[in-house]
């Protein structure tokens, strides 16, 4: 018999989350403790300081390249980047969640269940604040994100699943406006995402039967052997593969994406297009590359077959769309497809890309989203294409910026959507993937046509009667957008240190 | 390779030519950003900046003279870089960018010019000229480019530009539909495109210009022809080539100085420019050659069969300008010294055909936008000016000596007659039939529009001449369209050696004598038989006719064929797609949710998947994946 050994545990690495985890659950103590008119004002600087403070860790942490806690945590150059790019992303999403002007009360309710426009709803939204409840619920997720992507064994992987999924199903039942829509996302969210949870689990209990273990290394060390049943093996990555797939919202394990983007209060959304994205590609590739490359030409072709039906279905569809949010669901759906390609590479140019493609993709799509709060009228936002013909006129400055937003996702050039699908069709390229790279041309190219239909509609069309006015953003919305619209613009003009930094940073530990 | 290909940094003035590219973007950027402010001196700063950029480039081409290395380049920064692949954002200004940036910025000032008065009564004339401006730097980009992502930069611009110009008439909808096909057409091209780029940079590692130069010798044959084929794809569908022929003449919906500058100097040429630029890699395989001659020559004729059945006058010009590019493409095909004809006939095609389309606005401006050249007639003594400078347009396109159009296009159909075998006969006699062709149609359209009995309209009594700041333009590109060939086809090919080789020409299979003779002979018979058959004018409504002339009015059944391959499919697809995803009624039921604010009872309506059905599909994708996974492991599929 061993005697049971503490592993030793390295804090500083570990900081990040918990520092995150910790304002989380200071965030709730300020529920409990400070006065409801007043939470929002203590929660908003609570969380911002403490994603700075990780952020800090996280960047003192670079260059570091270990396991620690027993190995059930990698802290390496994937991990720390996407550590980081996660909590900058969090930091915008969390400037629009925050916003408090655009609507009395803010985007969360705190008591969905009063009738809209009763009595008590509208004293709610006056004197109550809405529901802060948001933030420390935002921090949770967050902080499971953060260790999603460092993850080193399936549990632990599992274990951030959960920790960051949960709130996120909360969050999403939270809107103000269309609260039905909203709690029916969130349930469908809820449930979908507890279905992939179990083929998630149920391959971890597949792989220990195959490797006996649930490290990734020691899952490598089996595979190269050999040994075992390969029926356990495949099986087994395949139902990983969809609970990852799920949460990065590839086809066909897309369907809950379109409601769950359109229901949920439209920061969530950016939220979950940004950082939910980021921390599924994080795990995927620390999956495929850390613990399974020695299958990669059995789960190549399949998993390329998903990447090029993720493309078809979020390019082809996006065109039938008639409501901005799930335009953009669709259009998040199809670049799940691309980060793909670039993840398919199973090269260090693959790994690099697809971050760098995750970090651009997620500040265009915040800024997206982030417009779509602000085009609104008396009923909350007009998300339905036909209200947005002649926005152009009306406001050209917010047309202007939407406009070039939607170039970026188009992969125009100039601007970081168009460096970062370079990026990983040139890694899947240089990769030997072709045939993935065909299809990601063609689709971006056909996915380009419905962004340039707004973009027409916007610029040449009369307003009409419903067009609604653009309203004029709050500080914080202001800043998330700024932000938003300088790194698309600076990351398609001059993506040399991102890409620097991302191919220093490309090295996963074992 | 018997010479490497170097680049020698821009030093004085040629630094500077970064400013070609900003002073219209920056025009473009204050005229759109200002908004309303900008309404009374918008188009004038246009104008001003593409005019300044043509001095800049006028002095830049003549400090370029002074160089010894005629090939400057300049590296403003590193695009990107991963790994060992590097793209850096740069310049060059060599012999065949400084004749297109000359062409660009030059036609480009005077039809900028001629629109402030043809737009002067549209209410976004500034905003017209903010595109316009961008359109000019994006072109810009596409010719001065060292490497191919510059190029492809570029060329998305001014897709984009012109997208947006097409779809400038917004209140009519055959504007949208047009600009829409242009879109997408032009989309299978770029996406061509970029797959080359691709392939370029997997097999070399390089996409600069002088780093595949020299070392394209190194590809197979199969990866060259491959490599040929994407960017011909490419260039067949920026030019209106065949298979991608289509948009061009809907693309006419914009406003005429639009169809001038775009859709006939400079944008559809750019397929010209990205062949006879990639002229070391089309060298390299005959087989390629043959099919770049294959298009040109196909092209030109279908062209030039449709543009005889148009009634419309834009349309004619638009069948026209694919039928001329088409030669462009023989020339570039035919390789060698043609790379320099095909080049010449671009310029020389630039002028008179700039000048058509601006006469043909001119008309349109004094007739009330009518377009049916068999409800005109008899207009030279209305538009003294504008039949003259088109009059000369005609006669320089349709090749007649001394006209521009003979020293340009001549010389392509004699380089066709040099090809070395049996083809000589096949493209030269396709290269004279599109000669004589070329003359009937335009003959045909001279006559309806200016001559015969008057057959206007009922609401048009007296037509009137346009307003100088429209004839001005007109007379400079008439002088062009009289000069500009014979000027040119001495001087250029020599200034465009470095780039595009000696000139080393064949043997024809026909005497040069005789086949100047029979060029001019065919030129005389066409357009002869289109005066003889229209100096009366013709019917105003649409005659029964015989078989051929009923396929060119439906553009050969280009558009049916289209339907056929590409959008019936597309339709399938889409329809297939949106079944699967369980959700059939999506589109429909979001456009009943349009209006919907807070009422709770018809926005349940709003979401239609069941949960059911989602976690049904989901449950069937995993099965299909585990499937497939243990399938490829035990081998199921060999």
């Amino acid at each position: 018999m061993n005697d049971l050994k503490l592993p030793a545990i390295d804090y500083a690495a570990l900081a990040p989350m918990l520092i995150l985890f910790g304002v989380a659950c200071l965030g709730v103590l300020v529920e409990a403790a400070v006065p409801r008119a007043r939470r929002g004002l203590v929660q908003v600087p609570l969380g911002l300081l403490g994603l700075v403070a990780a952020l800090v860790f996280v960047i003192a942490e670079a260059g570091t390249r270990k396991r620690t806690a027993g190995e059930a945590i990698a802290i390496d150059g994937p991990a720390l980047f996407l550590q980081g790019a996660i909590i900058v992303l969090g930091v915008v999403a969390l400037l629009l969640i925050a916003e408090r002007s655009l609507e009395p009360g803010g985007p969360f309710v705190a008591q969905p269940a009063r009738p809209v426009g009763s009595e008590a709803d509208r004293s709610q939204a006056a004197g109550e604040g809405g529901a802060t409840e948001a933030y420390p619920l935002v921090m949770f997720a967050l902080a499971g994100m953060l260790l999603f992507v460092a993850a080193n064994d399936l549990l632990t992987m599992f274990v951030a699943l959960e920790v960051f999924s949960l709130p996120l199903y909360l969050l999403c039942a939270l809107a103000r406006r269309r609260r039905l829509l909203s709690q029916e996302a969130a349930l469908k969210y809820f449930l979908l995402g507890a279905y992939a949870s179990a083929f998630f689990l149920f391959g971890i209990a597949l792989i220990y039967g195959y490797a006996g273990a649930i490290t990734f290394s020691r899952i490598h060390q089996a595979v190269t052997a050999g040994t075992g049943s390969g029926v356990l093996l495949f099986a087994g990555l395949a139902l990983l593969a969809i609970g990852l797939l799920f949460k990065a919202a590839a086809a066909p394990f897309h369907v809950w994406t379109p409601d769950v983007y359109q229901g949920a209060p439209t920061p969530i959304t950016s939220l979950m297009a940004a950082c939910t994205k980021t921390a599924a590609f994080g795990a995927l590739l620390r999956v495929l590359y850390v613990g399974f490359p020695g299958a990669t030409w059995d789960f190549r072709p399949i998993i390329g077959v998903i990447a090029i039906l993720t493309m078809l279905v979020g390019a082809v569809l996006a065109v039938t769309q008639t409501d901005m949010k799930r335009l953009l669901a669709y259009s998040s759906i199809a670049n799940a497809g691309y980060l793909l390609v670039g993840v398919l590479a199973m090269t260090p140019e693959g790994v690099s890309s697809t971050l760098f493609y995750l970090v651009a993709y997620g500040f265009t799509v915040i800024a997206a989203f982030a417009v779509v709060t602000l085009v609104r009228d008396a009923d909350g936002e007009a998300t339905h294409l036909s209200r947005w013909a002649g926005l152009g006129r009306r406001s050209p400055l917010f047309a202007g910026v939407f406009t070039f937003l939607l170039l970026a996702f188009a992969g125009i050039p100039l601007t970081s959507g168009f460096t970062s699908k370079f990026a990983v069709f040139g890694a899947a390229f240089g990769g030997g993937q072709v045939w993935l790279v065909v299809a990601g041309v063609v689709t971006s190219m056909l996915l380009a046509f419905p962004y340039l239909r707004v973009v027409v509609m916007m610029w040449l069309s009369e307003p009409g009667e419903s067009t609604p006015s653009v309203s004029v953003p709050g500080a914080f919305t202001s800043a998330a957008l700024v932000i938003g619209v300088l790194v698309t613009l600076l990351l398609g003009v001059l993506p040399g240190p991102l890409l620097d930094l991302t191919t220093r940073a490309g090295d996963f530990v074992r | 390779m018997e010479h490497t290909v170097q680049f020698a940094p821009a030093t004085g003035l040629l630094s500077g030519m970064w400013l070609l590219v900003a002073l219209p973007a920056v025009s473009a950027a204050v005229l759109l950003l200002l908004g309303r402010r900008a309404d009374r001196w918008g188009h004038w700063l246009g104008c001003l900046s593409v005019g300044a950029a043509f001095v800049l480039g006028l002095l830049s081409f003549f400090a370029l003279r002074g160089q010894e290395n005629r090939a400057v380049q300049l590296n403003l920064w590193e695009f990107i870089s991963a790994g060992s692949f590097r793209v850096d954002f740069g310049l060059l200004f060599d012999p065949l960018s400084a004749v297109f940036v000359l062409l660009i910025t030059g036609v480009g000032f005077l039809i900028h010019v001629y629109a402030v008065g043809y737009m002067e009564h549209d209410e976004g004339r500034r905003r017209f000229f903010g595109y316009f401006n961008l359109f000019v730097a994006a072109m810009l980009v596409l010719v001065l480019g060292n490497n191919y992502v510059m190029t492809f930069l570029g060329w998305e611009g001014v897709g984009l530009a012109s997208y947006l110009l097409i779809s400038f008439w917004y209140v009519r909808p055959s504007a949208a539909t047009a600009g829409k096909k242009a879109f997408l057409m032009n989309r299978v091209g770029d996406a061509a495109f970029v797959i080359a780029i691709f392939l370029l940079f997997a097999q070399l590692g390089t996409v600069n210009f002088d780093g595949v130069a020299n070392q394209v010798h190194t590809l197979s044959s199969g990866v060259t022809l491959m490599l040929g084929l994407l960017l011909l794809l490419g260039a067949t569908g920026k030019s209106g080539q065949f298979p991608l022929t289509a948009w061009l003449p809907d693309a006419m919906e914009g406003p005429t100085p639009v169809s001038a500058l775009i859709h006939a100097a400079t944008m559809v040429t750019g397929g010209v420019y990205l062949i006879a630029r990639s002229n070391f890699i089309f060298t390299a395989n005959s087989t390629l050659q043959l099919v770049v001659v294959s298009v040109g020559a196909l092209t030109l004729l279908i062209g030039a069969i449709i543009g005889c059945a148009k009634d419309d006058i834009k349309r004619v010009l638009a069948w026209s300008t694919v039928s001329q590019i088409g030669y462009m493409f023989l020339g570039v095909g035919l390789g060698g010294a043609a790379y320099a004809l095909a080049i010449v006939h671009l310029l020389a095609h630039g002028f008179f055909k700039a000048g058509l389309f601006l006469g043909a606005g001119s008309v349109m401006h004094g007739m009330r936008d009518q377009v049916d050249i068999r409800r005109f007639g008899g207009l030279w003594k209305y538009m003294k000016i504008t039949w003259v400078t088109f009059g000369l347009a005609w006669l320089a396109i349709i090749g007649l000596p001394p006209l521009s159009g003979f020293f340009s296009k001549e010389p392509i159909i004699v380089a066709a007659f040099e090809r070395k075998d049996w083809t000589a006969w096949l493209f030269g006699i396709a290269a004279l039939l599109g000669a004589g062709l070329t003359a009937f149609y335009m003959t045909r359209l001279f006559m309806l529009t200016f001559h015969g009995p008057k057959r206007w309209t009922d609401d048009i009594e007296h037509p009137h001449e346009s307003p100088p700041i429209m004839t001005i333009p007109l007379v400079l590109l008439a002088v062009g369209s009289v000069a500009a060939g014979g000027l040119m086809v001495g001087p250029v090919p020599k200034w465009l050696t470095p780039v595009l080789g000696h000139e080393v020409r064949g043997e024809a299979v026909l005497a040069h004598s005789a086949i100047t003779i029979l060029a001019i002979a065919v030129t005389l018979i066409g357009a002869g038989l289109a005066y003889l058959l229209f100096r009366d004018g013709t019917a105003t409504a649409p005659q029964p006719a015989g078989a051929l002339v009923t396929a060119a009015r439906k553009n050969l059944y280009i558009d049916a064929f289209n339907e056929a391959v590409f959008e019936k499919p597309g339709i399938f697809l889409t329809r297939a797609l949106v079944f699967l995803d369980g959700k059939g009624i999506d589109g429909a039921v979001n456009g009943i949710a349009a209006s919907v604010g807070g009422g709770s009872g018809r926005l349940r309506r709003l979401q239609t998947g069941f949960v059911r059905s989602y976690a049904m599909s989901m449950l069937t994708g995993a099965l299909l994946v585990v499937a497939a996974f243990l399938a490829v492991q035990y081998g199921w599929f060999a």
